[in-house]
C-alpha cells in the first residue's frame, strides 16, 4: 500500500519556501578530499544581535525529541537501504588512550570495507562502493590512518585543539591543526573553548573559531559545541550560530567525552540553526552528531530528524556525518538479519 | 518493488503498515455484527435494527452495530438502577480493585484497542498507539486512586447513581474513559453511548471489561444514533447526563433536561486561541501548531484552530508552517509513519470543504502543500489561511477539521480581545519565552485550559472542560470527581423533582392595605425604595411599583418593578465592575467584613423589617447573615486553587476563577439570609452580581442599598433589582452577556432558567425545594465551587 502520493501539485508549490533548491548530485561515492563540490561556508561578520536574540524553548523541543521516532519509520527495504546510508555518513571513530598503529589500521580497513561483501550482494548495492564518511583519529594517528586508507579516497579526521577540553593554550591548538594539516589530515574537529559560551563571550568564541578556521586551510572544520557542557538550549543555539558566523563547515555536538553526548534535542536545536543560517546567508552547514550513538534505530531517529528538519540534501555525507564506531556492527547485524530473516550476532562481522 | 539500491539514493519513506489481522479477527468472531452491551449480557442481533459503521480509511463497511432503541435505553437504566445500590456500597478499596483491573486490562489489549480505533476512526495508528490508549488506561489508574480515596477525601458524598453518557467520534475510547472511570469512581452506574461513527471501542471495552469482572449492570453500552442519545437524556430514571460533543446537541440537551433535576456536565466545541508572541522560540511554536491543529485531523474540540501572531514575527512564522507543512505525511492511518490519516465520515468532510469555499470566498488566503491527497477515501490536506479577519465565518465557526486560520495582533491586550472574541472557551495556547507575559496572559483568557508553550497536553490529573459555550463541568482531576458526587443521603436529584413542595405556588395573600405604617401622630415621611444599579439607586423604567404586604396582611411598603431594561442596565453595572476579579481575595475580606459590621450595626432595624415582613425570628436571621459574611470574608482569600501533579516537568495551575457576571434569583424564605447567602460567596470568589431579591419579601433587600453604600462595597459589584422574580430571572437566563444564573423558587421558573441558559450555555443552579438558610450546608465549599470554574494553566518549564 502506497502510504503517501507525492505527485506535485505545481500550481500550489508557488511561495513554498523550498528547502531543496541547491540540492548537490545525487549520492555519489566521495572522490579525492570526500568534500565533493560543496562551496564552502566562508562565515559572516558576527551579529550579535542575532546571536543574543535566540531563544529555545527546552521543554517543547524535548517534546518534538520523543515523539518524532514515534512518527517516523522505515521498513524492510526502506530499512536497509537507510543504514546504508548510515554507515556512508559514519565517521569511524577511535579516540581512546591506548590507540596504538595496529587498531588505527585495523579501523581503516573497517572503513574500507564496512560490511561483508557477500552480504552488499545479497543486498544488491555491492556496485555502490558503500565505505564509510571517514575515518577519525587523534594527531598522532593522522599519518598512520593517511597510509592505510590511501586510494580509498576516505578522508582521514583529525581531533584537534586539545581535545577534548581544549584548555590548552590557543596557539598550541593552532599549531596542533596545522600539524593534523600537515600530516594529510582533510578535516579537523575541535572544539571550543565552553568558558567562552557560559560566559556569553561571543566575541572571543568567534575570534576563536576564526583563529582555527585559518589555521585549517583547505581542510575542513568542524566544529565540536560540546553542547553537553553549555547547560542550556539557548546556548546551544547561541554556540551554533556564532560557530557558522566564524566560518564552521560542520557543526558537531560532542567530544563523546561529555556527560550528555549526541542527543535528539541537541540535534534539533542545531539543526533548526543551520536551517535559518542557509535561509539568512545561502551557505549550507554540516551538522554532526557524535557520542553515544550505538543502535541502528538510533541513527534512524537522527537521519529523521535531518530529513524532517533540513531535507534530503543533508543526508549526504558532505554535510552529515555521524562520529561512532560500534554503531556499524549494529547495522551490520540487522543488514544481515534483513537479508537473512534471522537475527544476527556481532561475532559473525569482523570487528571495528 | 523499489530496491534498495534505489531507495538508497532517494532516501524516500516506505511503507509502514500495522497489521491489522487481530482487530479483524475480532471483529470476524463477533460475525461483523454487534448487540448491546446490557446488565453483563450481550443482547441477540436483531438484523433489522443494525446500522452500517464504515473504515474512513477505505469507505468500506467495517461492522454492523444495533441501533438502540427507547426499550433498549430503558433496560439498559433499569440494569444501571439495579446495579446501583451494590456498587455504591462496595468500598471505595473494592471499586478501586474494579478500577485497577480496568486499567490492566487497557494495557494488555493496548494494541487491539488501538488497531480498532484506528480503523474506526481513520486516526493514525501512532496517535491511538502513543496517545489515546495509554491515556485511557492513565485515567483507569488515575481514578481507582480517586475510588480508594473516597471516603476520606469526599466524606459526606456518595456517586449521583445513574448516570447516562453521551461521548464523540473524535476520541471514542478516550472519551468513554473521561466519562466511565471517574463515574465508577464515585460509585456511580452508566448507560454510556458510543458515537455512531465509531462504536466499536466501547464494545471492545465492555467485553473486556466483563472479562475483568465489572459487575452486570454497572456498565451498559448502548450503540446507536442521537435518537438512542435523546432516549437516555429524557430517561426519567436517570440521575445525571455528561455529554462531550457540539455544541448545537449541547443546547437540545441542556434544554431537554431543563427543571428534571438531573446533573448535568457538558464538554463542548471550540476555536481555541493559539497565541504566539515575537519572542516565543518559533521552530518550536511550528511543532506546537502541528500538534494543535494537525493532530486527529484537526477534529479536535480544544484544536488550536485560531493562530494569533504578533505582526512582527507573522510573515517569519508563516514562512516557517508552509515549510513544515511540506513535509507533514497524510496516509493510510495503519502506516506507522503518517501525521495525518482521514477524517471520520464523508459528510464531515463535505462540512470542511464548504466551510474552506466559503473562507475562500470571503476573501482570506488559502494555502496547502503541494503534495497530492490519497484520491480514495475521507482525506483532507492541513490547510492555512492568511489575510483573516475577526469578521471571516472561518475564524468563527468551528471547522472540526485540519484548517487553521492566522491572524495578527499588535499588542498583549489586543492579543488577549482576539482570543476572546469568540462565543467558545475550552482551551489556549500561549508562547513567549517571556514568565512575565505568559502567566499575565493565561488568565486572562476566557478557557478553561491554557497550555504555556505547548499544546493539547492532557492527563487525568488535571481538569478538563470549557468555559461559556465550550460548555461546563470538569473532566479529570478532583474537580472532576464532583460531577459525578452527591451529598450522601441527601435526596437524590430525582427524588428532590419528584417531590411536588416546591412547585405549589403559594397563595398570594392579597389583603387591602389600610394603611401605610407611620409613626406616631405624624403621616410618615415617604421612603420610595429604588433598584439599587451601578452603586446608585435608580427608578425603574417601568415606571410601576408593586405592594409589599406583611405576615399580618398589612402593606409595609412598595418596591420598584423592574424589568429587561432595568436588567440590562445592571448586567452593563455589573460588567463594569469587572476589576472587582483582580482585586486581592484580601481586599475582598475587607469590604465583606465590613459589609456585617454595618449589618450588625444595623441589626434592630432589619431585624424588625424581617419580622413585619415574615412574622420569623427576624434576629435569628439577621444574626445568621452576618455570620454568613464572615464566613464569605474568611474564605475571601482561602479558596485555592491547586497545583496538580501532571506527568511532565511542570506543573498545571488549577486557578479557581470568577464566572463573570451571575445572575441571582432569592428565595423567598429567609429573604435576608437567603440573599446573603448567594450573593457573598459570588463576590468573595471575584464574580459580580445581579439579584433579584425575594419577591414577597424583597424589603429588606432595599434596606439594604444604604448599607452597600456605607461599606465601600465597589459600584457595580452587587445590583439589586425587584420585582417579579420568574419573570426577571428568565431575563437574565435568557442574557448573553450573564454568565451564570442561581435560582431559587419554583420548579416552573427552574425549568424556565434552565431551558433559556442554552443560549450561551450559561451555568445554572436552580433549586425549588425550599431549603434551611439557617443549616450548616447552606453555606461553604459547595458554593464556593458553584461560584467559580476551574482553570488549568499548564506550564512547562526547563531550561
Amino acid at each position: 500500500m502506497e502510504a503517501q502520493r507525492t505527485a506535485p501539485k505545481a500550481a500550489r508549490a508557488a511561495g513554498v519556501t523550498s528547502i531543496t533548491e541547491g540540492r548537490g548530485p545525487q549520492w555519489a561515492p566521495a572522490v579525492g578530499d570526500g568534500h565533493g563540490t560543496l562551496a564552502r561556508n566562508p562565515g559572516t561578520p558576527l551579529d550579535l544581535d542575532a546571536v543574543r536574540a535566540l531563544r529555545v524553548n527546552r521543554s517543547a523541543v524535548e517534546r518534538r525529541a520523543a515523539t518524532l521516532p514515534g512518527r517516523r519509520t522505515v521498513k524492510k527495504e526502506w530499512q536497509a537501504a537507510w543504514l546504508l546510508r548510515a554507515i556512508t555518513l559514519i565517521d569511524l571513530t577511535t579516540l581512546a588512550g591506548d590507540d596504538t598503529p595496529g587498531n588505527v589500521r585495523r579501523l581503516c580497513a573497517k572503513a574500507r570495507q564496512p560490511v561483508r561483501p557477500e552480504l552488499l550482494e545479497a543486498l544488491g548495492v555491492a556496485h555502490l562502493g558503500i565505505r564509510t564518511g571517514a575515518v577519525c583519529v587523534y594527531h598522532a594517528y593522522v599519518a598512520t590512518a593517511v597510509e592505510a586508507l590511501r586510494g580509498s579516497g576516505i578522508p582521514v579526521a583529525a581531533v584537534s585543539t586539545g581535545f577534548p577540553a581544549g584548555l590548552s593554550p590557543l596557539k598550541e591548538r593552532i599549531a596542533e591543526i596545522r600539524a593534523s594539516v600537515a600530516d594529510g589530515a582533510v578535516e579537523i574537529d575541535t572544539v571550543i573553548t565552553r568558558a567562552h559560551v557560559l560566559r556569553g563571550d561571543w566575541e572571543a568564541l568567534y575570534d576563536e573559531v576564526r583563529a582555527m578556521r585559518e589555521a585549517c586551510g583547505e581542510a575542513h572544520l568542524k566544529v565540536i559545541l560540546a553542547t553537553g557542557e553549555l547547560a542550556t538550549l539557548s546556548n546551544v543555539a547561541r554556540a551554533s550560530e556564532v560557530a557558522m558566523q566564524a566560518g564552521a563547515d560542520f557543526i558537531k555536538t560532542s567530544t563523546g567525552k561529555e556527560g550528555t553526548n549526541a542527543t535528539l534535542p541537541y540535534a534539533l536545536v542545531m539543526c533548526r540553526r543551520i536551517r535559518d543560517y542557509r535561509e539568512r546567508t545561502g551557505h549550507l552547514v554540516g551538522f554532526k552528531p557524535a557520542g553515544g550513538i550505538r543502535s541502528a534505530k538510533g541513527v534512524l531517529e537522527f537521519l529523521y530528524v535531518m530529513k524532517e528538519e533540513l531535507g534530503d540534501r543533508w543526508l549526504q555525507p558532505d554535510l552529515f556525518r555521524v562520529g561512532a564506531s560500534a554503531l556499524l556492527t549494529d547495522i551490520e547485524r540487522q543488514l544481515e538479519h534483513f537479508v537473512t530473516g534471522r537475527y544476527s550476532a556481532a561475532h559473525r562481522h569482523p570487528m571495528v | 518493488m523499489t530496491s534498495v539500491a534505489e531507495i538508497f539514493e532517494t532516501m524516500a519513506y516506505g511503507p509502514a503498515p500495522e497489521s491489522d489481522k487481530p482487530a479483524r479477527e475480532w471483529l470476524r468472531r463477533h460475525d461483523g455484527a454487534f448487540g448491546l452491551y446490557v446488565n453483563g449480557a450481550w443482547t441477540a442481533v436483531r438484523a433489522d435494527a443494525l446500522f452500517d459503521v464504515q473504515e474512513p480509511a477505505t469507505g468500506k463497511p467495517l461492522a454492523r452495530v444495533t441501533q438502540g432503541s427507547a426499550a433498549d435505553v430503558d433496560a439498559a437504566v433499569q440494569a444501571a438502577r439495579a446495579a446501583l445500590p451494590a456498587w455504591r456500597g462496595l468500598s471505595g478499596h473494592a471499586r478501586a480493585r474494579h478500577l485497577y483491573a480496568l486499567a490492566r486490562a487497557v494495557q494488555k489489549h493496548a494494541r487491539l484497542f488501538a488497531v480498532v480505533e484506528s480503523l474506526d476512526n481513520g486516526k493514525p495508528i501512532r496517535e491511538t498507539r502513543d496517545l489515546d490508549i495509554p491515556l485511557v488506561a492513565r485515567h483507569f489508574y488515575h481514578h481507582a486512586g480517586w475510588a480508594q480515596l473516597m471516603a476520606s477525601e469526599f466524606p459526606g458524598y456518595e456517586g449521583a447513581g445513574v448516570v447516562g453518557q453521551i461521548i464523540p467520534w473524535n476520541f471514542p475510547l478516550l472519551m468513554m474513559a473521561w466519562k466511565v472511570a471517574p463515574a465508577l469512581a464515585a460509585g456511580c452506574t452508566i448507560v454510556i453511548k458510543p458515537a455512531e461513527f465509531t462504536p466499536l471501542t466501547a464494545l471492545l471495552f465492555a467485553e473486556i471489561a466483563d472479562e475483568a469482572g465489572l459487575p452486570p449492570g454497572v456498565l451498559n453500552v448502548v450503540t446507536g444514533d442521537g435518537s438512542t442519545g435523546a432516549a437516555i437524556v429524557d430517561h426519567a430514571d436517570v440521575d445525571k447526563i455528561a455529554f462531550t460533543g457540539s455544541t448545537e446537541v449541547g443546547r437540545v440537551i441542556r434544554r431537554a433536561t431543563a427543571g428534571s433535576g438531573k446533573k448535568l456536565s457538558l464538554e463542548l466545541g471550540g476555536k481555541s486561541p493559539f497565541i504566539v508572541f515575537e519572542d516565543a522560540d518559533l521552530d518550536s511554536v511550528v511543532e506546537g501548531v502541528v500538534d494543535a491543529i494537525w493532530f486527529n485531523q484537526g477534529q479536535v474540540c480544544c484544536a488550536g484552530s485560531r493562530l494569533l501572531v504578533q505582526e512582527g514575527v507573522h510573515d517569519a512564522l508563516v514562512a516557517k508552517l508552509k515549510r513544515r507543512m511540506e513535509t507533514l505525511r497524510l496516509g493510510s492511518p495503519l502506516d506507522k509513519a503518517v501525521d495525518m490519516g482521514a477524517i471520520v465520515a464523508p459528510v464531515q468532510l463535505e462540512r470542511i470543504r464548504t466551510l474552506v469555499e466559503q473562507g475562500r470566498a470571503e476573501g482570506a488566503q488559502m494555502w496547502q502543500p503541494s503534495w497530492a491527497c490519497p484520491a480514495e477515501g475521507c482525506f483532507y490536506p492541513p490547510t492555512l489561511f492568511t489575510e483573516v479577519q475577526p469578521a471571516s465565518s472561518v475564524a468563527q465557526v468551528e471547522i472540526f477539521g485540519p484548517v487553521l486560520v492566522a491572524m495578527t495582533f499588535r499588542t498583549p491586550s489586543e492579543a488577549v480581545a482576539l482570543a476572546n472574541n469568540t462565543p467558545y472557551g475550552l482551551a489556549a495556547s500561549v508562547w513567549t519565552e517571556n514568565i512575565n507575559l505568559a502567566l499575565d496572559v493565561a488568565p486572562k483568557v476566557k478557557a478553561g485550559v491554557v497550555w504555556i508553550n505547548a499544546t493539547n497536553l492532557f492527563d487525568a490529573s488535571a481538569g478538563f472542560g470549557g468555559y461559556r459555550e465550550s460548555g461546563f463541568g470538569r473532566e479529570g482531576g478532583r474537580e472532576g470527581m464532583w460531577e459525578y458526587l452527591k451529598r450522601s443521603g441527601a435526596p437524590s436529584t430525582l427524588d428532590a423533582r419528584r417531590s411536588d413542595a416546591g412547585a405549589v405556588a403559594e397563595a398570594r395573600v392579597q389583603r387591602r392595605a389600610s394603611s401605610v405604617e407611620g409613626g406616631d401622630s405624624l403621616p410618615a415621611i415617604d421612603r420610595t425604595p429604588k433598584l439599587y444599579v451601578g452603586g446608585k439607586q435608580a427608578r425603574p423604567d417601568s415606571g410601576y411599583s408593586q405592594r409589599v404586604t406583611g405576615a399580618d396582611g398589612r402593606v409595609l411598603g412598595v418596591v420598584g418593578e423592574g424589568n429587561r431594561k432595568d436588567l440590562r442596565n445592571a448586567v452593563e453595572a455589573a460588567h463594569k465592575a469587572s476589576g472587582w476579579a483582580r482585586t486581592t481575595g484580601h481586599a475582598r475580606a475587607q469590604i465583606l467584613y465590613y459589609l456585617a459590621e454595618n449589618l450588625a450595626a444595623r441589626g434592630d432595624e432589619f431585624a424588625a423589617r424581617l419580622r413585619a415582613m415574615t412574622g420569623g425570628d427576624g434576629r435569628a436571621e439577621v444574626e445568621a447573615a452576618v455570620s454568613r459574611l464572615f464566613t464569605y470574608a474568611a474564605w475571601a482569600d482561602k479558596h485555592d486553587g491547586a497545583v496538580h501533579d501532571v506527568p511532565i516537568r511542570g506543573v498545571a495551575l488549577a486557578m479557581h476563577e470568577p464566572i463573570g457576571v451571575v445572575g441571582v434569583a432569592c428565595p423567598d424564605e429567609a429573604p435576608l439570609l437567603g440573599l446573603v447567602s448567594l450573593v457573598a460567596p459570588l463576590v468573595a470568589t471575584g464574580n459580580t452580581v445581579v439579584a433579584v431579591p425575594s419577591e414577597r419579601h424583597p424589603l429588606a433587600a432595599t434596606d439594604l442599598y444604604q448599607v452597600l453604600d456605607t461599606s465601600d462595597v465597589p459600584a457595580g459589584v452587587i445590583n439589586i433589582v425587584t420585582g417579579a422574580r420568574d419573570a426577571l430571572a428568565a431575563v437574565l437566563a435568557d442574557h448573553d452577556d450573564v454568565d451564570a444564573v442561581w435560582y431559587f423558587g419554583t420548579r416552573e421558573g427552574a425549568t424556565a432558567v434552565e431551558k433559556a441558559s442554552a443560549g450561551n450555555m450559561k451555568r445554572t443552579w436552580a433549586e425549588w425545594a425550599p431549603r434551611d438558610w439557617h443549616a450548616a450546608d447552606a453555606e461553604g465549599r459547595k458554593f464556593l465551587r458553584a461560584a467559580t470554574q476551574v482553570k488549568n494553566v499548564w506550564v512547562p518549564y526547563g531550561e
